[in-house]
C-alpha cells in the first residue's frame, strides 16, 4: 500500500445554495501523478483550490502529510499551485517571478540565485531570465509558471488545467515533458483537467468527478477498460451500450438478455447482481470485430449492414445498422492498405466481441 | 473623403479658439481684437500681479492635497466596490460614489456650503470658509472620479495574480503592496492627474465654499472674465494651457500602457 | 475560446446570472465567500479598515449636505443669520414644534421665472446634445475607421481639450463672439455682413459654448462602441448586396445606439445644470436654472428658495441618470 500524502475526508463546499463539492473523500499517494477529471462545473477546480487553501471547506477536513490543514491560510501550506492563467506577475522579470516564493521564505540572496538558475534550467528557460512575461510566448510562460511553483519544492504541486491555454500541437508535446519533469523532481502532482486524453496519457491515477462527487478512481487502464458507471463509460472514450437484464449466471460469466439485439449476450466482467436486474452491456468500438464469416461459438455476435463509414488514416470507423434499427459503432485498425478489399458501405457483416471485452453496468 | 473633411472641421472647431487665444495674448494692443503688433508686455503685467500669483499658488496647493487625498480614498472605495460583494449599506455606498459624477456643480457647491455653516454652528469647525473648506469640497467631488478609474483597472486585474502570491507564501498585506498596488499603479497615477485637473479647474464649487483670503486661480479668472475680455487674461490662459500641455505630454509618456502578461 | 472561458466555472456559480440591483457597472458576480475578497478577508479587520474611511467621508460630506439642503428647502426665509427659520423649535415647556413649509416649492411652481428657466434649461441641454451628436458622430466614425497608427493621436486630440481649463476654453469664445470680436471682424472683412452680429449674450452663444465644451464626452463613448464593432458585420452586409450607405443605416447605426445614448446622457446631464457657460456667454435673458439658483443664493440671499431649486433640479435629472445607468449596466454585461 502506497504512503498517503493527502487525505481528503468528507469535504463539502457550497456557494450559497449551490453544492460545488459534496462529501468527497479521497487519498492521494506520495509521488503519484493524480488527475481530477470532469466536465466544467463538476467541482474539480473548487477541490483543488481547497487543497491550496484559497477556498475553505464548508465541512470536512483536509490532511496534508499528517498535518490537518483546516483553517491554514494558503501562504502557510506546503503546497504550491500552477494557475490556469499562469498568473505570472507582469511587473516582474522571469527570474523575479521564480524567486518570489523563495524571497517570502527569507532565503539568502546567493541561494535564491542558484535555485532560480536550477529551476530555469529544469524547464529550459535559462536564456530568458531577464524577460518580462509579456515578452514570452504561451509555451514559455507555461514553463515559467511551472518553475515558479516548483521552486519552493512543495510537498504537492497543484496544476489547474496546465495545458488548456496552449495550442493543440504544443499541448501534446508538453504532456510528456510535464510527466518527465514530475519524475525528475519526485513531487506529487495533482492536476485538474477536462481533457480525458490528457488525463489518460499523463496520470498514474484518475478520479472522474461528476456534480461534486467522485464517480470512479483508478489507473487510466481500469477507468477505460472497466468503467464503474454508465457516466464514466460515456465520458471516457466512445462506447456502445445495450440495454438488458441479467438472465442467468453461467460459470464465471453472466448472461444478459438484450431485447434490442434479440439474443442473450455473455459477459465476463459484472458486479454481483441478481437475476432480473436491469443493466447495460458496454462494448468499446475497437473491441468489435467485423467479418463476413460467422464467428466462433465463444464469441458474442450480431448481424448487420454497414451504414456510414469514415476513413481516419490509422483507423476506419463504421456504423453498423442492426435489424432492430439500432446502430453500432466499430473501429478497425487499418493494418493493410485498405483501398479495395476492406468492408464497405452496404456490406452485410457479422459484428463480434469476446465476453471478456465487454462490461456490465448497473442501470 | 467627406469623412476626413468633417473630422478636420471638428478638430478645427475644438482647437481654433485656443489657438486664437494664444495668438492674441501676444497682442500689444489693449483692444483685444485689434492687432497692435507683437508684444510680451501682458506677460510682464501678469508677473507683477500679486493677486494672480497668490491665487495660482493657492490653487496648486489645493490641487496637490486634493489629488493625493482623493486618490487614497478613491482607491479604497474602488477596492470596496470591486472586492466586497456584500456589506451593510452597499447600495447607499455605490450611490454616493456614482452621484458626484452627475451632480450639477451648483448643487454640490450649495450643499457643501450649507454643511460647513451647519457644522460650524454645531461643533465650531470648520471656522469660517478657507482653504480647508475648499480642499474638503474638492476631495469629495474628485474622489468619485478616481474611484471610477481605479475600479475599471481592478476589475480587469486577474485575481489569480493575488492568489498566486498568497500561494507562494506572501502575507495578505504584503501581497497588496507588492502585487496589487504596482499592477494598478497606472490607474492610480491617472486618477491622481484627473483629480488634480478637476480641482485646479474648478470654479463653481470653490465659489460657494471659499471665504475671504482663500481665492483660487479660477475664481480670480472668473471674476475678471465676467467684466469682459482682457489681454492679461489671454496671457494667463496661455500660461495655463502651456503648463497643462507640457504636463500631459510628460504624463502621457510616463503612463503609456505597457503590454501586460 | 479564451482561457478564462475554459475555466471550471464551479466557483462562479452566479457568473451567468444577472447581477443584483445594487451592483455598479463592471462588478464581478463572485460569491460572497468566493475568492475575490480573499486578500482583505485574511487581514484581521481588513475589510473594515478599507471600507470605513471612504464610507465615512462620503456620508459626512456628501450625503449629509443633501439632507441639509432638503431641510433648508422646507424652511421659511427670514432676514438674519442664518437667513432661514429653524424647522425644529423647542417652544416653551419643552414641546418640540415642527414647522414644515412647502411655500418655497409653491413659489417655484407659481412664479413663471422658475418654470421658464427650468424648461429652458431642458431645451438648451436637449438641443446642445443633438448638435453634439451630429458633430460628434462623424468624428467618432472617422477616428474608428482611421489606421491604427493615427487612431491614438486622433483620440488624444479629442481628449486633450478636456485637460485644459474649462473656464479658459469658454473664455476663448468670448473674444471670438463678441460684437467687436474676431468672428464679426472676419465676417465684415469678407463682406458677408455689413453690420456686426450680436452673438455673445444670446442663446446661440450658449449653444456654441456647450457643444464646444462637451463634444469630447460625446465622441469618446461613440468611438468606443464603433471601434468595438466587428467590421465583418459590415462586410457581410455588403456581401448580401447592401450598398455602403444602406449598410451604414441598417447595421452600423443601430449597433451604435448604446454609444449614442451614453454620449447623449454625458452631455445632457451636466448641460442641464451648467452655470459658467450661460453666465459668461449668455445674456441677461438667457434663463437657466443653475443661474437662477446662483443669483437666488448670492444676490437675493434666499437660501430656502435656492435649496428648493436644487432639489427640483435633482428631480429633473433622475430620469436621464437612470437611463444612463441602465445602458451602462447593459454595456458591461
Amino acid at each position: 500500500m502506497a504512503e498517503t500524502i493527502i487525505s481528503i475526508d468528507a469535504v463539502s463546499k457550497s456557494f450559497g445554495s449551490f453544492a460545488a463539492v459534496n462529501r468527497l473523500s479521497l487519498s492521494i499517494h506520495r509521488g503519484e501523478f493524480f488527475s481530477l477529471l470532469g466536465a466544467s462545473g463538476c467541482g474539480k477546480t473548487t477541490l483543488l483550490r481547497m487543497l491550496a487553501g484559497l477556498e475553505q471547506p464548508s465541512e470536512g477536513r483536509i490532511v496534508i502529510d499528517g498535518t490537518d490543514m483546516t483553517g491554514v491560510p494558503p501562504y502557510l501550506r506546503p503546497v504550491n499551485m500552477m494557475f490556469q492563467s499562469y498568473a505570472l506577475f507582469p511587473h516582474m522579470t522571469v527570474e523575479q517571478n521564480v524567486a518570489f516564493g523563495l524571497r517570502q521564505e527569507g532565503w539568502p540572496k546567493d541561494r535564491i540565485r542558484d535555485k532560480v538558475q536550477e529551476m530555469l534550467d529544469l524547464v529550459q528557460m535559462a536564456p530568458f531570465g531577464r524577460r518580462k512575461p509579456a515578452q514570452l510566448s504561451g509555451g514559455q510562460r507555461q514553463r515559467v509558471a511551472l518553475a515558479r511553483s516548483l521552486a519552493k519544492e512543495p510537498k504537492v504541486l497543484l496544476l489547474d488545467e496546465p495545458l488548456a491555454a496552449l495550442d493543440k500541437k504544443l499541448r501534446e508535446q508538453t504532456r510528456l515533458e510535464l510527466v518527465k519533469i514530475q519524475h525528475r523532481v519526485g513531487i506529487t502532482f495533482i492536476m485538474v483537467t477536462h481533457d480525458q486524453e490528457e488525463a489518460m496519457t499523463m496520470s498514474s491515477r484518475i478520479a472522474v468527478m461528476k456534480a461534486g462527487s467522485i464517480e470512479q478512481i483508478g489507473a487510466p487502464v481500469e477507468i477505460y477498460e472497466y468503467p464503474a458507471s454508465i457516466f464514466v463509460a460515456d465520458f471516457i472514450g466512445a462506447a456502445n451500450m445495450f440495454e438488458g437484464s441479467i438472465s442467468r449466471h453461467h460459470d464465471s460469466q453472466v448472461m444478459v438478455a438484450c431485447p434490442d439485439l434479440g439474443r442473450d449476450v455473455a459477459v465476463t466482467h459484472a458486479p454481483p447482481l441478481p437475476v432480473g436486474a436491469a443493466v447495460k452491456v458496454m462494448v468499446r468500438p475497437e473491441k468489435l470485430l467485423l467479418s463476413r464469416d460467422e464467428p466462433g461459438a465463444q464469441m458474442n455476435w450480431l448481424r448487420g449492414r454497414i451504414g456510414d463509414m469514415a476513413y481516419l488514416g490509422g483507423l476506419s470507423a463504421y456504423h453498423i445498422e442492426l435489424a432492430s434499427g439500432l446502430s453500432v459503432q466499430a473501429t478497425q485498425a487499418n493494418l493493410k492498405h485498405v483501398d479495395g478489399g476492406g468492408p464497405s458501405s452496404g456490406d452485410e457483416v457479422y459484428v463480434a466481441w469476446h465476453p471478456a471485452n465487454a462490461v456490465v453496468l448497473v442501470q | 473623403m467627406i469623412l476626413l473633411l468633417l473630422l478636420a472641421l471638428g478638430f478645427a472647431f475644438l482647437y481654433l479658439p485656443i489657438v486664437l487665444l494664444v495668438i492674441y495674448s501676444f497682442n500689444a494692443s489693449r483692444l483685444v481684437t485689434v492687432w497692435g503688433g507683437l508684444s510680451t508686455k501682458w506677460y510682464a503685467v501678469l508677473l507683477h500681479d500679486d493677486k494672480v500669483l497668490d491665487a495660482a499658488w493657492l490653487s496648486l496647493k489645493v490641487a496637490v492635497i486634493t489629488a493625493t487625498a482623493a486618490t487614497v480614498l478613491g482607491t479604497l472605495a474602488a477596492v470596496v466596490l470591486v472586492r466586497f460583494r456584500r456589506f451593510p449599506g452597499r447600495t447607499l455606498f455605490s450611490g454616493m460614489i456614482a452621484a458626484p459624477l452627475v451632480m450639477p456643480e451648483v448643487i454640490t457647491g450649495l450643499a457643501m456650503l450649507l454643511l460647513f455653516i451647519a457644522m460650524e454652528q454645531a461643533v465650531g469647525w470648520p471656522s469660517g470658509r478657507s482653504m480647508t473648506t475648499i480642499v474638503i469640497a474638492h476631495i469629495t467631488f474628485c474622489l468619485s472620479f478616481v474611484t471610477v478609474v481605479v475600479q475599471s483597472r481592478l476589475v480587469q486585474m486577474d485575481i489569480s495574480l493575488e492568489e498566486a502570491a498568497l500561494d507562494l507564501g506572501a502575507r495578505p498585506l504584503k501581497v497588496f503592496f507588492v502585487i496589487t498596488l504596482p499592477l494598478i499603479a497606472p490607474a492610480l497615477a491617472a486618477g491622481w492627474l484627473l483629480a488634480f485637473t478637476l480641482s485646479i479647474d474648478d470654479v463653481v464649487i470653490s465659489a460657494f465654499v471659499t471665504g475671504p483670503g482663500a481665492t483660487t486661480l479660477p475664481i480670480v479668472i472668473f471674476s475678471k472674465v465676467r467684466l469682459g475680455v482682457s489681454p492679461e487674461i489671454n496671457a494667463l490662459a496661455t500660461v495655463v494651457i502651456t503648463v497643462v500641455g507640457v504636463a500631459i505630454a510628460a504624463a502621457g509618456r510616463f503612463l503609456r500602457p505597457r503590454p501586460q502578461g | 475560446m479564451t482561457a478564462a472561458g475554459l475555466r471550471d466555472d464551479a466557483r462562479h456559480p452566479h457568473a451567468g446570472a444577472a447581477p443584483s440591483g445594487d451592483m455598479g457597472p463592471g462588478l464581478r458576480g463572485d460569491g460572497g465567500k468566493g475568492p475575490s475578497g480573499t486578500l482583505f478577508r485574511r487581514i484581521p479587520g481588513g475589510r473594515f479598515l478599507v471600507g470605513l474611511p471612504p464610507y465615512l467621508w462620503l456620508g459626512l460630506f456628501f450625503a449629509l449636505p443633501f439632507l441639509i439642503v432638503l431641510k433648508i428647502s422646507l424652511a421659511e426665509t427670514q432676514i438674519g443669520i442664518p437667513p432661514y427659520k429653524p424647522l425644529l423649535d423647542w417652544a416653551q415647556a419643552g414641546v418640540l414644534e415642527v414647522r414644515l413649509n412647502l411655500g418655497n416649492y409653491r413659489t417655484l411652481l407659481t412664479d413663471d421665472l422658475y418654470v421658464l428657466a427650468y424648461l429652458n434649461s431642458l431645451k438648451i441641454a436637449a438641443v446642445s446634445t443633438l448638435l453634439c451628436l451630429l458633430i460628434g458622430y462623424p468624428m467618432a466614425y472617422g477616428i474608428a475607421r482611421s489606421s491604427d497608427r493615427h487612431r491614438n493621436a486622433l483620440l488624444m486630440l479629442v481628449v486633450l481639450p478636456f485637460w485644459t481649463s474649462f473656464l479658459i476654453r469658454v473664455y476663448a469664445w468670448m473674444g471670438i463672439l463678441k460684437t467687436e470680436g474676431l468672428l464679426n471682424a472676419f465676417l465684415l472683412w469678407t463682406g458677408v455682413i455689413h453690420e456686426p452680429l450680436q452673438i455673445l449674450e444670446t442663446d446661440l452663444a450658449v449653444y456654441i459654448g456647450i457643444v464646444y465644451s462637451y463634444l469630447p464626452f460625446m465622441v469618446l463613448p461613440l468611438y468606443a462602441t464603433l471601434e468595438k464593432m466587428d467590421r465583418s458585420l459590415l462586410e457581410a452586409a455588403w456581401d448580401l448586396g447592401c450598398r455602403p450607405f444602406r449598410a451604414f443605416l441598417s447595421v452600423t447605426l443601430p449597433l451604435s445606439v448604446p454609444g449614442m445614448v451614453a454620449g447623449s446622457m454625458l452631455v445632457f446631464i451636466p448641460a442641464v445644470g451648467e452655470f459658467v457657460i450661460p453666465d459668461l456667454l449668455g445674456g441677461p435673458d438667457t434663463l437657466m436654472i443653475a443661474k437662477i439658483l446662483w443669483s437666488e443664493f448670492f444676490d437675493n440671499r434666499d437660501w430656502p428658495v435656492a435649496s428648493a431649486i436644487a432639489v427640483a433640479m435633482l428631480v429633473a435629472l433622475v430620469a436621464p441618470i437612470m437611463i444612463f445607468q441602465h445602458f451602462q449596466k447593459r454595456a458591461t454585461e
